[in-house]
């Protein structure tokens, strides 16, 4: 070790009071703030950050991306799994406004994601120097909170707050600009601060008694109570709460999109998914219910469907930690605010035990006419071609229900979300709001490194797949063990299927190619295996979740297939129609 | 709902980019801003925004929580007209011959009280302040004799209620289900502040 490297390790090292570069300061945060790793990509202005990595090897693990837009999916998925905050790097210019879709997908999906961008020294801002954009700008609306740091002097406190807020509340995403100056800049480190207040922040509203005790009356007066729950479940750690909650209430309880895995698929109260694809019998019952308890959930319109038609027989019951959720798409009749996982052990206590099980046997009977209609032909095709259904239920019986599982965008999606099986929360990574095509590869490999112990298994369409194939180097280079599951229907179906039931079967651009994948995998040393027949499935499956290491595995299914039910866009959810 | 002036006051960090952080609020949702002013309050470091639009209370009110939403934003309240008391500002540049010749002139402005801030020998500026319609018509009766320049500013408001922004706020949590009884702690201390 050199003299030189050996001073700069010692610098590193925390003390009461030290000489840090802007850049050390930037890794010391992290490592306070409990970050292992790191997605990113390095580039002019961000290289002092680079070389200052360089040294902290030991303590932070940096995964190298192919493209931006990956890392931020990727720190997006390891968020997801690991319930921690999720840190991308990019540089100034290009790399960071390849992050714009990622923060937006982030913001949506309320994910805790801190973003550090290089920038070019504060003398040129706002010169038009290479590789400058406004960053700060450009992502303001798709940010929870961002900020241009030009001082190192800034930089503890700075990133102090951005994680502070990344975390709390609602979480979402922060983006930190840093100049290069900045990042060089040397100034006396006294060390790092948590933040955990600032005075014009309130992650959480305090919980009121007086709305606590309203909705207690109201769903204890309740015939036909039904909860519907989303991903504040999961974000609050309230999994345990909210069981107790719908367990002494006896209520039907249904999940958005991103509130799946919540509540394992197979609890007694569980009546399957809400929304546009989601299950016949929630969405006919969300008009029959007299009370509707909406948990960690923000009315989404692929939720409601039509909103002067959606339960308007009901009153409503909005449990939410954002205040302006409330009232925002529809009216609660009690608006519950603050972290679900104070609130509802307190309306927990205030609830009668009830046996609701004639009204939950309704759901029952509706999910048999689902089941006749649509469900049982999807698994139990008598087609030749492969159903997208049958793949996903073969998968959940190797895997027991306890992979996690990493979904694109598109009908693969729906059929993903529709049949997967989950036995434990943060199981379910998907891009709910933004509806992100190519989201799923690189998310996969986040939620990897979120949970390395697990099976992490990637459902991805053909097109979806080619949005952000360039990810498979990623794969290759550092060894995430993502099985790759394309479900290839030579479509982009899910367009194809509205072009079909809306625009009178005129195809327009649907009609997509693709390379050979398993050779493209194989391009990348990622091994791999193409199937189209049903007798083939289950080994193929098998395979590729017992390979040590990552595996692409093809499976060609219906071409022209639709996900049904179906909530048509413009009807009530009362309207849905399953076929 | 029917659509009528609103006028929203932010208490806010005085931080950069502020501007564009509410504006785009609103310009996401196609809402025009009719006026808006900053400056600072009468808490030492705090930034008061204050903003007219046209619009329903609903989207009023759901504006403001997004308002809130903001980090750097400690509170948003909106008000209707009658319960303002409010003020624009407007400066007129006139040719100093029409003020010579013009008796009628003189005569409209005293009326208007309007106030000499400039004399030349070419032009005179005068400053009023009022409500719209007043600016407005002096305009208009100015307009018929060669206004050389004419700009009014934004609106400025406060509340009529003696106690102020810091009372109101507290009955606003009476009446409306509200994310906090107890209010931003900072603004808590400004007691003697907010009660003007």
């Amino acid at each position: 070790m050199s003299t030189l490297e050996k001073t700069e390790k010692e610098q590193a090292a925390p003390a009461t009071m030290q000489q840090l570069s802007g850049s050390q300061a930037v890794l010391e945060a992290l490592i306070h703030e409990g970050v292992d790793t790191i997605f990113g990509y390095p580039g002019g202005a961000i290289m002092p950050i680079y070389d200052a990595l360089y040294d902290y090897n030991d303590k932070l693990t940096h995964i190298l991306v192919r493209h931006e837009q990956g890392g931020i999916h990727a720190a997006q998925g390891y968020a997801r799994t690991s319930g921690r905050v999720g840190v991308a790097f990019a540089t100034s210019g290009p790399g960071a406004t390849n992050l714009v879709t990622g923060l937006a997908d982030a913001m949506i999906d309320s994910n805790p994601i801190v973003c550090i961008t290089g920038q070019v020294f504060a003398s040129l801002l706002g010169t038009d120097a290479f590789q400058e954009t406004d960053v700060i700008n450009i992502t303001t609306p798709v940010t929870k909170w961002n900020y241009q740091v030009t001082d190192a002097t800034e930089i503890p406190s700075v990133l102090a707050k951005a994680f502070y807020i990344a975390s709390t509340g609602r979480p979402g995403p922060v983006l930190i600009d840093i100049t290069k100056n900045a990042q060089l800049q040397l100034f006396d480190y006294h060390g790092y601060e948590f933040c955990n207040h600032i005075r014009s922040y309130r992650p959480k509203p305090i919980v009121r008694n007086e709305y606590i005790e309203q909705a207690a009356q109201l769903i204890n007066e309740a015939k036909k109570p039904f909860v519907i729950f989303g991903q504040g479940i999961i974000l609050g750690k309230a999994e345990q709460e909210f069981k107790t909650f719908i367990e002494k209430g006896g209520f039907p309880a249904a999940t958005t999109v991103m509130g799946l895995s919540a509540l394992e698929t197979d609890h007694p109260q569980h009546v399957g998914m809400l929304g546009m694809h989601g299950n016949y019998a929630p969405n006919v019952m969300t008009n029959e219910c007299d009370v509707l308890i909406a948990i960690g959930m923000r009315f989404d319109d692929r939720v409601t469907g039509r909103l002067d038609k959606y339960a308007k027989q009901a009153k409503v019951v909005h449990l939410d930690i954002d205040p302006a959720e409330i009232d925002k798409n529809v009216k609660a009749t009690v608006p519950v605010w603050g972290d679900c996982k104070e609130t509802l052990p307190l309306l927990t206590d205030l609830i009668n035990q009830v046996d609701h099980s004639k009204w939950l046997q309704q759901f029952r009977e509706l999910e048999k006419e689902e089941i006749k209609e649509v469900i049982y032909d999807e698994l139990n095709p008598t087609s030749e071609v492969l159903t997208m259904g049958e793949v996903i239920n073969v998968l959940n019986e190797l895997t027991g229900g306890n992979a996690v599982i990493v979904t694109d965008v598109g009908q693969h999606q729906m059929v993903t979300c529709r049949y997967a099986k989950f036995n434990s929360s943060k199981s379910n990574v998907t891009s709910g709001g933004l509806g992100t095509m190519g989201f799923g590869l690189p998310a996969a490999i986040g939620a990897w490194y979120g949970a390395p112990e697990r099976d992490v298994v990637a459902i991805i369409g053909d097109g979806g797949i080619q949005m952000t194939i360039q990810e498979l180097g990623t794969i290759m280079q550092f060894g995430a063990k993502v099985k790759i599951l394309i479900l290839n229907n030579e479509f982009l179906g899910m367009v194809r299927q509205w072009q079909q039931l809306f625009h009178d079967r005129r195809y327009s651009f649907v009609n997509i190619t693709s390379p050979d994948f398993v050779a493209v995998a194989k391009g990348y040393y990622i091994d791999g295996n193409k199937i189209s027949e049903r007798k083939d499935l289950r080994d193929a499956l098998k395979t590729m979740l017992d390979h040590d290491g990552s595996y692409l595995l093809e499976v060609m299914v219906g071409k022209e297939n639709n996900v049904f039910p179906m909530v048509a866009q413009g009807t009530s959810v009362s309207e849905i129609r399953l076929k | 709902m029917e659509k009528q002036e609103y006028t929203i006051t932010l208490y806010t960090e005085n931080s950069i980019g502020m501007i564009g952080r509410i504006s785009g609020i609103f310009s996401r949702r196609k809402i025009n801003i009719e006026s808006l002013n900053t400056s600072p309050s009468e808490v030492e470091g705090i930034h008061r925004f204050t903003i007219l639009i046209t619009e329903s209370e609903e989207v009023v009110r759901k504006l403001c929580r997004q308002i809130e939403k903001q980090v750097e934003v400690l509170k948003a309240y909106f008000n209707t007209n009658d319960e303002l008391i409010w003020q624009e500002q407007a400066l007129y540049k006139v040719p100093a011959h029409v003020i010579a010749e013009k008796a009628y002139v003189e005569r409209l402005l005293r009326q208007y009280g309007a106030n000499v801030v400039v004399i030349r020998n070419d032009y005179i500026v005068f400053e009023t302040a009022g409500h719209r319609e007043e600016i407005d018509r002096l305009t208009e009766e100015l307009g018929k004799y060669k206004l050389i320049e004419f700009v009014r500013g934004a609106r400025i408001a406060i509340i009529k209620e003696s106690a102020g922004f810091h009372s109101k706020l507290i009955q606003f949590e009476k009446t409306e289900p509200s994310q906090e009884i107890v209010e931003n702690e900072f603004l808590d201390q400004q007691d003697n502040v907010f009660t003007m």
